[in-house]
């Protein structure tokens, strides 16, 4: 009887892998390819030399004013001038706030950049322990040494927060209370029981319906006019209301895509040993469910940090308002752009953090089906 | 017809289906299902697709709602009621065609959940159970894998161990072998006949005429959501009384 022997793997052919590879079946794979690729990348080049040359060769740094940024006859500048965002900076992140407390905000990120940190890295030990003081316990610690007014700390008022203290205030809490309610919200929107259903459906219709801009002008102008002489909320938390109503009806929506992508046959074992309703939802359905709706998530966590922005309608000032102010300062004239581009990078770091942070926990929670 | 009708006391019996009806809208899918299981009895319910055999199994334990007639398992009448849904789901496993494992959690994991917060069991003892029933379903080195890591076969045995770890009364069989590769399928099914060994009462929707004449005390054929012919297997393959039955025997068996 013959056996069955399989045939030997053979290496495959050179210019098929590795570097060159790569180059030939993705840049150079046909005549028109390979000028496309020689044209971009000489406008990059040159868009990143332009940069560089102002940027960096030509910029000034140091200095205190305006004279420090050397304009030529016809007063136009040689670089960009840094001295503006650097002279300005204290200003950028801690907004209005008393100088002589602005080490209480300094307490408050480095707990904060402590926490992500720990959390982020993966060989932490406690990380549970981390997480829920992270949720539970850092929330107040860090109310109260912004606000004071206990523990003999003096209170600062919310209208003197802003930078981008307040744009991290704002998103934040945004992000961190929106998830939980838009759960909730989507598990009820899928509920079988009518009351509950119809309730969700109208407040996530309705939230998503109406532009953030209303959201907010309607939190801080109509809303003290309903209510009686002697109640009066703060703004920044009326504000804050306004944005997790608002952000927490997108969230019910991704997270309801999300349950709706996992297959009946995981609710009906569940249901067959017994779990209840919350416990088959806590161990067998949200866990895959807030996998597949990783991307989804981070997306609206993205652009909730960046509408945090449009509270200067209503008045606050965070890192973008606080910027464009100093810009129209008759003594810096000239540092638009240099304003801007801070702005876009502060904005960008955050941003850019939390998508490659989320890329990294697809991978990590990536178990081999789907 | 050829039912037999269930004794006026029913006590004594593991799962006892009286008249039970069913409609999925206006489409009358269960008619009229008489059936009685005794403790330790393995029945194997066999038919052509659409036939209702499967909206039965899982009748019993309430992944599908019955309209009208009883349902009681293990003297716990079905009701409406969840406390009374849950404790007939304490009494019966179920094994499903597609293997539904908890894609996220290991196969131990898989396999110590349900005990450890349905029952309460100690997370210890919970995987000491788990352990000895993967033993069982030969998998013990598999414990630590995902799912998704495993054959279909292996996916399957792990799905009877997570069944088992709840210690069951009875075993509910829902086409168990019909998404597998015809290379997978034994092993499978001599893990189910080790199980009937043991002495469990089992129901078996399943295609599988080898195994039913091994295996089953008793053979169900069902068409048009009724039960056209039961006997025992031996009678039951080589002497069917049906028309409809004998059809679908040749069609089946000449292959």
């Amino acid at each position: 009887m013959p056996k069955f022997t399989p045939l030997p793997d053979l290496p495959a052919p050179p210019n098929t892998v590795g570097i060159r590879g790569w180059l030939r079946s993705n840049l150079f794979n046909s005549p028109l390819n390979s000028i496309v690729t020689i044209v971009a990348a000489y406008i990059v080049v040159q868009g990143l030399w332009w940069f560089i040359d102002w940027g960096v060769i030509n910029a000034n740094l140091i200095g205190e004013t305006r004279a420090d940024c050397p304009v030529d006859a016809n007063g136009e500048k040689s670089g960009a001038c840094w001295v503006f965002v650097y002279t300005r900076l204290e200003q950028f992140i801690y907004g209005f706030y008393p100088p002589d407390q602005i080490w209480r905000i300094n307490i408050v990120f480095i707990i904060f950049a402590l926490c992500i940190g720990a959390l982020v890295f993966e060989k932490t030990p406690w990380k549970n322990w981390i997480a829920g003081f992270t949720l539970l316990v850092f929330p107040f610690i860090a109310f109260y040494l912004l606000n004071g007014d206990a523990f003999g700390l003096t209170k600062v008022d919310t209208h003197k927060w802003g930078g981008f203290t307040l744009t991290l205030v704002l998103a934040v809490t945004g992000i961190v209370a929106s998830l939980p309610i838009g759960i909730l919200l989507a598990l009820g929107r899928r509920s079988e029981m009518p009351i509950i259903r119809s309730i969700c459906i109208v407040y996530i219709e309705f939230w998503r319906g109406v532009p953030l801009i209303t959201v907010l002008f309607m939190a801080s102008v109509m809303l003290p006019l309903f209510m009686s002489a002697g109640v009066e909320t703060d703004k920044l938390v009326r504000a804050l209301i306004g944005i997790i109503m608002f952000q927490s009806a997108y969230m019910a929506e991704v997270v309801r895509g999300g349950l709706q992508a996992i297959p009946k046959g995981q609710y009906e074992a569940a249901q067959a040993l017994g779990l209840s309703y919350w416990k088959t939802m806590t161990f067998i359905i949200l866990p895959q469910a807030l996998k597949l709706m990783i991307p989804g998530i981070v997306n609206t966590f993205i652009s909730l940090f960046k509408d945090t922005s449009l509270v200067l309608i209503i008045g606050l000032f965070d890192l973008l308002a606080i910027v464009q102010s100093a810009i129209v300062d008759p003594e810096w004239p000239q540092v638009s752009v240099e304003g801007y581009l801070f702005v876009a990078l502060m904005f960008w770091v955050f941003c850019f953090g939390m998508s490659r942070y989320s890329q990294s926990l697809e991978r990590k929670l990536s178990t081999g089906h789907h | 017809m050829n039912t037999i009708d269930p004794p006026a006391d029913a006590s004594g019996a593991m799962i006892t289906l009286r008249n039970v009806n069913k409609w999925y809208g206006s489409f009358h899918v269960l008619k009229d299902i008489n059936l009685q299981v005794e403790k330790g009895e393995r029945i194997v319910i066999c038919g052509p697709s659409g036939s209702g055999k499967s909206t039965t199994i899982r009748c019993i334990n309430r992944l599908e709602e019955h309209q009208t007639g009883d349902i009681i398992v293990n003297g716990i009448p079905l009701t409406n009621d969840l406390k009374n849904i849950d404790s007939v789901r304490r009494e019966v496993g179920m094994v499903f065609q597609h293997f539904n494992l908890f894609p996220h959690l290991t196969v131990l994991q898989n396999c110590t959940l349900a005990p450890i917060w349905v029952r309460k069991t100690p997370q210890k003892e919970a995987h000491a159970i788990a352990m000895e029933y993967l033993e069982k379903v030969k998998i013990p080195d598999q414990a630590d894998k995902f799912p998704g890591q495993l054959s279909g076969g292996q996916q399957q045995r792990v799905a009877i161990a997570r069944s088992l770890c709840m210690n069951p009364e009875v075993m509910l069989f829902d086409e168990p072998t019909s998404a597998l590769d015809p290379e997978m399928i034994k092993e499978v099914l001599d893990t189910m006949i080790q199980l009937a060994e043991s002495g469990m009462t089992m129901i078996c929707v399943t295609h599988e005429m080898g195994f039913a004449k091994t295996v089953a005390n008793r053979v169900i054929f069902m068409d048009e959501g009724q039960v056209v012919e039961e006997n025992n297997p031996n009678d039951f393959f080589n002497n069917p009384q049906n028309e409809r039955t004998q059809l679908f025997l040749s069609q089946i068996l000449q292959h």
